[in-house]
């Protein structure tokens, strides 16, 4: 007869078996014997500890979205569970794969509102793509492969496994598992060669397409499907936030960002192309402003994996249900060679005016204090767009995206759906340990560095060599554009009192150094650079700074504010 | 908007907290559930649900959609009260002095197609199947004539007027993908 092992155990052998070798997490009461059978596993298991739960979360979606592997987030009952939420409700709009594994109080005591227990089901139902609590020790290699097999198939999500302690302690032999069907679980819609079909005639007779390529492709691994699509019809690449990086930026066909502060190109020629193909994106409200004023004039194909995305919020003429990888490939094979020659040249001007009316003078500005584009740009440049870009929320990340260049995909790291600010710092951690070759780039405000500043101890405990550059205004600047854009300047509760940042990072014993003139600017990116290990690198910047063009929330996608001033 | 009662049938696996998953996202849009049935389906491990929900058809379409999307859910569909053949049924408990008193209880059997349950000294118990609209119509002339002292209405069960259940055709489509696979 086989060995019997504990439960704990059998977690830890399930989760080498689906092929992790990263853990972020946080121990407690309820997840002791987890931790005390991850003493033996050191070898196998890098357990990267946080300081809070939500950035353990965090950081595993950062190793994700670089790796494209399921990151994984070990954490206790109760308050250590519920700081995972906002992380795994993040994970659930951005569609990224983590396994989140909580302690639980036993199983007698479920449902007596013992110490740190609470319903862990019942609580993240709502904001996950599944959450099941282990009953017993026979079930828990079956739970973890069904748990990744989730996670990591169809449209990837947020699992959440709830184990309790009776469960860890118990013994039982272990059986690898392997899951790779669930009767009720269709991960990719069949494709219908009807539509695929129909999209190639409409296709073909297009004189006006234009590609909005969402974050779909990269989880899809259909970048190259993608460059043979657009090339051989020489169609035009717009892409979301999440897309970036689907297509490198300097790319003749990438004619830039959507949305409430994408490029002018994309957003006015949205309203006057006569085919619009989104490809693995969802039509979010700051990508499309206002839905009855969204491309009335064009024909519109949606490509997705998720049948619930298919007229959700825009009627679509053909939907092409499927993994991008293939239905692209299925669609290229058919539709004719093309030019486009005259539409692509009609985004060239309106690419002129926004570097006229906005981009030139924030990322060369002449004079006057410094500029966060130009920082991002000075930054970019520097790492010659090899490097991941890893931002938190606010002006920071619309800067960041705008001006941050790439030449490989899976380079950004950002929360596009839920806005989580905080965000940045955890999951550059995560990308780092993703992606340990690549140099990783956080740009952060003052606002969202301090919702996670607890983070620089995992630095500065597991060695993390991430460069951080905050912008620092001293204002949670993206509201603080809107009091002065929409609510005539009345800056409540906006600006921010804030620390000796250079202090802060030193007590972590991490490198700093604080910037407020363009002079220092290339030596402070070039020492930033050269440091081995972390870095922050402050950057003061205008504190009344705006990021343009701007479509306010409500209007049209083509109802662009620019600064013309 | 103009609002339609629809009824949503689910074909789910029987696992812990399914119905909350279901629920959730009614409560997301702001839905109202009218009725809700809950039973084993004629397929063995699967559960049916039939919920009744006033909504237009967009966003009936929408719920469905992300109800269908949920890991243990098989399938979801919605239909208007033209596709379905339907009940609900209900149980009303009067005093029996009253019920013997009024001298109806026979007329009010066969008009409303009713029948006695259970008759004790002090109550009876009817049983009536049928739509809402008639189980309302019981319940008034009853509370007029002999009062009701308890009554109880369950959710709608509903069944197509198309021939077999659909979800025999998709599991058997299914496993023969899988065992294509294999």
């Amino acid at each position: 007869m086989k060995k019997e092992i504990t439960g704990s155990q059998i977690l830890l052998e399930s989760l080498i078996n689906e092929g992790v070798d990263t853990i972020f997490g946080y121990p407690g009461g309820q997840a002791v014997p987890i931790y005390d059978s991850l003493y033996d596993y050191k070898d196998k298991l890098n357990h990267i500890l946080v300081r809070h739960e939500q950035a353990a979360v965090h950081a595993a979606q950062g190793y994700a979205r670089v790796s494209g592997r399921v990151g994984v987030t070990l954490v206790t009952s109760g308050p250590g569970m519920s700081n995972t939420i906002t992380g795994i409700a993040d994970a659930m709009m951005d569609s990224t794969p983590v396994v989140v594994i909580a302690g639980q109080v036993p199983v007698s005591l479920l449902g007596s509102d013992a110490f740190q227990e609470i319903d862990v089901i019942g609580t993240t139902q709502a904001i996950s793509k599944w959450a099941y609590q282990i009953r017993s020790v026979e079930e828990i290699a079956w739970a973890v492969a069904r748990a990744f097999y989730i996670a990591s198939t169809g449209r990837p999500g947020p699992v959440v496994l709830d184990f309790p302690k009776d469960c860890q302690v118990g013994k039982g032999q272990y059986k690898p598992e392997k899951i790779d069907f669930i009767r009720s679980y269709i991960p990719v819609p069949e494709i219908k060669m009807k539509h695929i079909e129909a999209v190639v005639a409409l296709i073909d007779e297009a004189k006006k397409p234009l590609a909005l390529v969402g974050q779909g492709v990269i989880l899809g691994r259909a970048e190259k499907e993608l460059m043979n699509f657009v090339k051989k019809a020489d169609i035009p690449v717009a892409t979301t936030i999440l897309g970036l990086s689907a297509i490198p930026s300097d790319h003749e066909l990438n004619v830039g960002i959507l949305g409430m502060h994408g490029n002018i190109a994309p957003n006015i020629k949205t309203n006057e192309a006569d085919v619009l193909i989104a490809i693995g994106m969802r039509f979010d409200d700051r990508v499309t402003g206002d839905l009855n004023k969204y491309a009335k004039q064009a024909k519109i194909i949606h490509f997705d994996i998720d049948p619930s995305e298919v007229n959700k919020n825009v009627k679509v003429d053909i939907s092409v249900l499927g993994d991008a990888k293939e239905t692209l490939k299925e669609v290229t094979e058919r539709m004719k060679e093309n030019k486009h020659t005259e539409w692509r040249k009609e985004f060239i001007p309106l690419w002129e005016k926004e570097i006229d009316t906005v981009i030139r003078k924030e990322i060369h500005p002449e004079q006057g204090p410094l500029k966060m584009g130009e920082v991002v740009h000075k930054v970019s440049e520097a790492t010659g767009g090899n490097a991941i870009l890893v931002t938190d929320v606010g002006q920071n990340q619309m800067m960041g995206i705008r001006y941050f260049k790439y030449n490989q995909t899976r380079s950004l790291v950002t929360s596009g759906g839920l806005g989580t600010m905080g965000f940045g710092l955890p999951a550059a951690i995560g990308a780092k340990v993703g992606a340990p070759d690549k140099t990783v780039c956080l740009f952060v405000g003052d606002g969202g560095l301090q919702m996670s500043i607890q983070e620089l101890g995992t630095i500065m405990q597991s060695n993390i060599d991430i460069k951080i550059i905050l912008l620092n205004n001293d204002y949670l600047g993206m509201v603080r554009q809107w009091q002065e854009l929409f609510f005539n300047k009345r800056y409540s509760e906006t600006t921010m009192v804030n620390p000796d940042f250079i202090k802060l990072a030193d007590a972590y014993h991490i490198p700093a150094r604080s910037i407020e003139t363009r002079e220092e600017l290339d030596d402070a990116i070039r020492e930033m650079l050269e440091t081995q290990g972390a870095y922050l690198l402050e950057a003061k910047v205008i504190k009344k700074g705006l990021v343009y063009p701007m479509v306010p929330a409500g209007a049209g996608i083509t109802e662009i504010l620019l600064d013309d001033k | 908007m103009e609002t339609t009662l629809y009824t949503i049938t689910i074909f789910s696996e029987n696992t812990v907290g399914l119905l909350n998953q279901v629920t959730i996202i009614f409560t997301r849009r702001g839905l109202n559930i009218e009725t809700l049935s809950v039973s084993p389906s004629a397929i063995e491990g699967i559960h049916k649900f039939t919920i009744t929900a006033f909504a237009d058809r967009e966003t009936v379409e929408k719920v469905v959609k992300q109800i269908d999307k949920r890991v243990d859910i098989l399938k979801t569909y919605y239909n208007t009260d033209e596709d379905l053949i339907f009940q609900e049924i209900a149980l009303y408990k009067v005093p029996t002095s009253k019920l013997l008193e009024s001298g109806s209880v026979e007329s009010i059997v066969r008009r409303y197609n009713a029948r006695i349950l259970d008759i004790t000294e002090t109550w009876t118990v009817l049983e009536k199947t049928g739509h809402y609209d008639e189980s309302q119509a019981l319940f008034r002339e009853l509370s007029h004539t002999t009062g009701v002292l308890q009554f109880i209405r369950s959710g709608r069960i509903a069944i197509t007027k198309s021939k077999v259940e659909r979800l025999s055709d998709m599991l058997a489509e299914m496993k023969e993908k899988v065992n294509r696979k294999k």
